[in-house]
């Protein structure tokens, strides 16, 4: 009776079991196994597969949309809003902390920073180690110079060895801007400016954070490895809303603290998104 | 006794033969280096303050220091064997006394010829991270710069085809460059390999204001002052080129017009990139061991300290190149007062290491 009770069992499951083999119910889910999102008990790939792709910041420089680059340097005169004749003889920035907002909420924190250096043009493209998922996305944050907390003195050997560091009388840490050149004064001579950013000096020991925190709203989705366009318009640093004179603020200006502030005011227009390639 | 006859034969023929292997060992034909040999690795010692707030030094992948290679550069350096006429080396115009530069505006070669350019003092070359070499950046490594002045006319007025004869026809060179690299087939390009391992031991970092940064010692209340005129951008401003306390190189290794001349003679980066808008650049020399290294500027013009805080202060004249970092210049520039002049060269002279010009594994091995 036992063994009997014993064989009925056994056929009851072959038969479960060749049933099973004969129509297995569908499992959805991701099968690429190059995927973040591989599943290894899926059977029918409902699309879902997310990868991981490596994203290229190009920074791109224009004067209200006609493009600047070392080529310029010395020798294309601009006009800024207030009338002044300039040119440009080095460019230096400093872009950190740069994330991608993803539709789903969370973000891709990139862990560089970048001194871009127009005479570099190696420097003039950043790919940073950690890659972006694949999906949608609603946004670009950077900040432009340090926040408060990694503008810390000396804590940074490349940009140290690159002589970018801010003065620690005034209030340290590093430049944001060294923006250089000769415009024509009133009687048309040439003079040189040196428009430098960094931390506001208030008065003796006592300083104000200056970096620029840009947030740009923006969908877009990423499909494959993508160089996203981070686009500085030099005129807007002399206008938007102040207007900008050189024969006012021109050298001397690191420790001038209104001069500081007018670089901070007309910041958040310079920069812009442009293309976004992949 | 046939039979020993034979066996004689055969020992001669084989004397004969490794005569053969022997003699075909020493043709003039390059030997290949022995791939097996390594010398002894002797990675440099970065000081603490450089360890700190500086890249790691840049050493080229197919020059790697070692302590035969050091000595065999150190050897050479010191060696007028190099010259055309055997009277003068390196350190003929590079005198550790001198912080590695000499005390003349120009130096003179071996045909009695004045140079056009000030000796460069040598240190801390491993951290000078854009690779560009000399007044004009004309050389992108240490050991390109090195082959330089052996064939110049008007400095050892050699042909490194007869500098490398005489090396390879020295008694003890040979085994030198056997040890150093695993071949005794001496090359100019080993000869430059190990100028340059020798120059990147050439480290300075132990000045009075070094240690003041590492809080060993206690710097004067006008050395103090000296380096906040130094730092302000109204005053002195010579950090933009200069460094700062966190870029201990006091050197931007950077090329500037820093306003000596209305009417530019020598070109300088200019000749190198053929672009006129860098005409009259210069690279900007560290601030460290001034005291050793007069005259100053890359045409050894000023003969002390004074007329170099003097031309920046009330000196400066206009040329289409001129760096926007050079102000005032219709006044001359921005006119410090006297004693702002003189704390000034306190703090600068707070940069000289004398512990590394009276360093023993610098000088003379000869």
């Amino acid at each position: 009776m036992k063994k009997f009770f014993f064989l009925i069992v056994m056929a009851f499951f072959a038969i479960a079991c060749g049933s099973d083999d004969d129509s297995q119910p569908e499992v959805l889910g991701c099968t690429d196994p190059a995927s973040v999102n591989f599943n290894p008990l899926a059977n029918t790939d409902d699309g879902s597969c997310i990868f991981n792709k490596n994203i290229t910041f190009n920074f791109t420089q224009n004067w209200d949309g006609q493009s600047v680059t070392i080529a310029d340097f010395n020798t294309t005169v601009f006009t800024n809003e207030f009338g002044n004749s300039l040119n440009i003889s080095k460019l230096r920035y400093l872009i950190s902390r740069i994330s991608l907002h993803k539709a789903d909420g969370s973000t891709v924190d990139f862990e560089e920073y970048k001194l871009i250096d127009l005479e570099d043009p190696a420097s003039l493209d950043l790919t940073p180690a950690i890659m972006a998922t694949t999906g949608d996305y609603t946004g670009i944050s950077f900040v432009y110079g340090f926040n408060e907390l990694d503008n810390r003195s000396g804590a940074y050997p490349d940009l140290n060895a690159a002589n970018w560091n801010w003065p620690s009388m005034l209030g340290g840490g590093y430049h944001f801007m060294q923006m250089e050149g000769m415009y024509d004064d009133t009687n048309g001579a040439p003079q040189p400016y040196a428009y430098h950013n960094g931390t506001a000096r208030v008065s003796d020991g006592v300083f104000e954070q200056n970096f620029i925190a840009l947030n740009f709203n923006q969908n877009f989705t990423i499909t494959n490895d993508a160089t996203i366009e981070i686009k500085m318009n030099i005129s807007e640093w002399y206008k938007n809303p102040y207007l900008w004179d050189l024969n006012v603020f021109n050298t001397d200006l690191m420790m001038n603290y209104a001069a500081q502030k007018h670089m901070h005011e007309n910041g958040p227009t310079v920069f812009s998104i442009g293309n976004i390639t992949q | 006794m046939e039979r020993s006859k034979k066996i004689f034969r055969l020992l001669i023929g084989a004397l004969a033969i490794s005569l053969l292997v022997a003699c075909s060992s020493n043709d003039p034909d390059p030997v290949e280096p022995n791939e097996d040999y390594v010398p002894t690795p002797k990675p440099l010692t970065v000081p603490s303050i450089f360890g700190q707030l500086l890249p790691p030094p840049s050493i080229p992948a197919d020059n790697p220091q070692t302590v035969e290679g050091i000595a065999l550069g150190r050897k050479l350096f010191y060696d007028p064997i190099l010259s055309g006429d055997g009277t003068q080396a390196c350190a003929s115009c590079h005198k550790p006394a001198n912080s590695f530069t000499d005390e003349n505006q120009f130096s003179i070669g071996i045909d009695g010829f004045e140079g056009t350019r000030n000796s460069m003092p040598l240190f801390n070359m491993a951290w000078n991270t854009n690779n560009k070499f000399f007044w004009d950046g004309h050389a992108t490594s240490i050991e390109e710069q090195a082959l330089g002045p052996v064939e110049n006319p008007i400095e050892m007025h050699n042909t490194w085809e007869n500098a490398v004869a005489s090396l390879q026809s020295n008694s003890a060179y040979p085994e030198l460059f056997n040890k150093a690299f695993g071949t005794s087939n001496i090359t100019k390009e080993l000869t430059a390999k190990a100028i340059a391992q020798f120059e990147r031991t050439l480290i300075s970092a132990n000045s009075p204001f070094d240690r003041y940064l590492l809080g060993e010692n206690s710097l004067t209340p006008q050395e103090i002052n000296g380096f906040a005129i130094f730092m302000d951008e109204a005053r002195g401003d010579c950090f933009h080129c200069h460094g700062n306390e966190f870029s201990p190189l006091w050197t931007d290794n950077i090329f500037h017009n820093n306003g000596l001349d209305a009417i530019i003679t020598d070109k300088g980066l200019g000749i190198v990139t053929g672009d006129p808008n860098d005409d009259g650049k210069f690279k900007s020399p560290s601030l460290r061991n001034l005291a050793y290294t007069a005259p100053y500027m890359h045409d050894g013009r000023f003969a002390t300290l004074d007329e170099v805080i003097n031309h920046y202060s009330e000196g400066l004249v206009y040329s289409p190149t001129i760096d926007p970092l050079m102000k005032a210049i219709s006044r001359g520039g921005v006119h410090l007062i006297e004693s702002d002049k003189a704390d000034l060269k306190a703090f600068l002279l707070s940069l000289s290491d004398p512990s590394f010009i009276n360093n023993p594994d610098f000088h003379d091995p000869n």
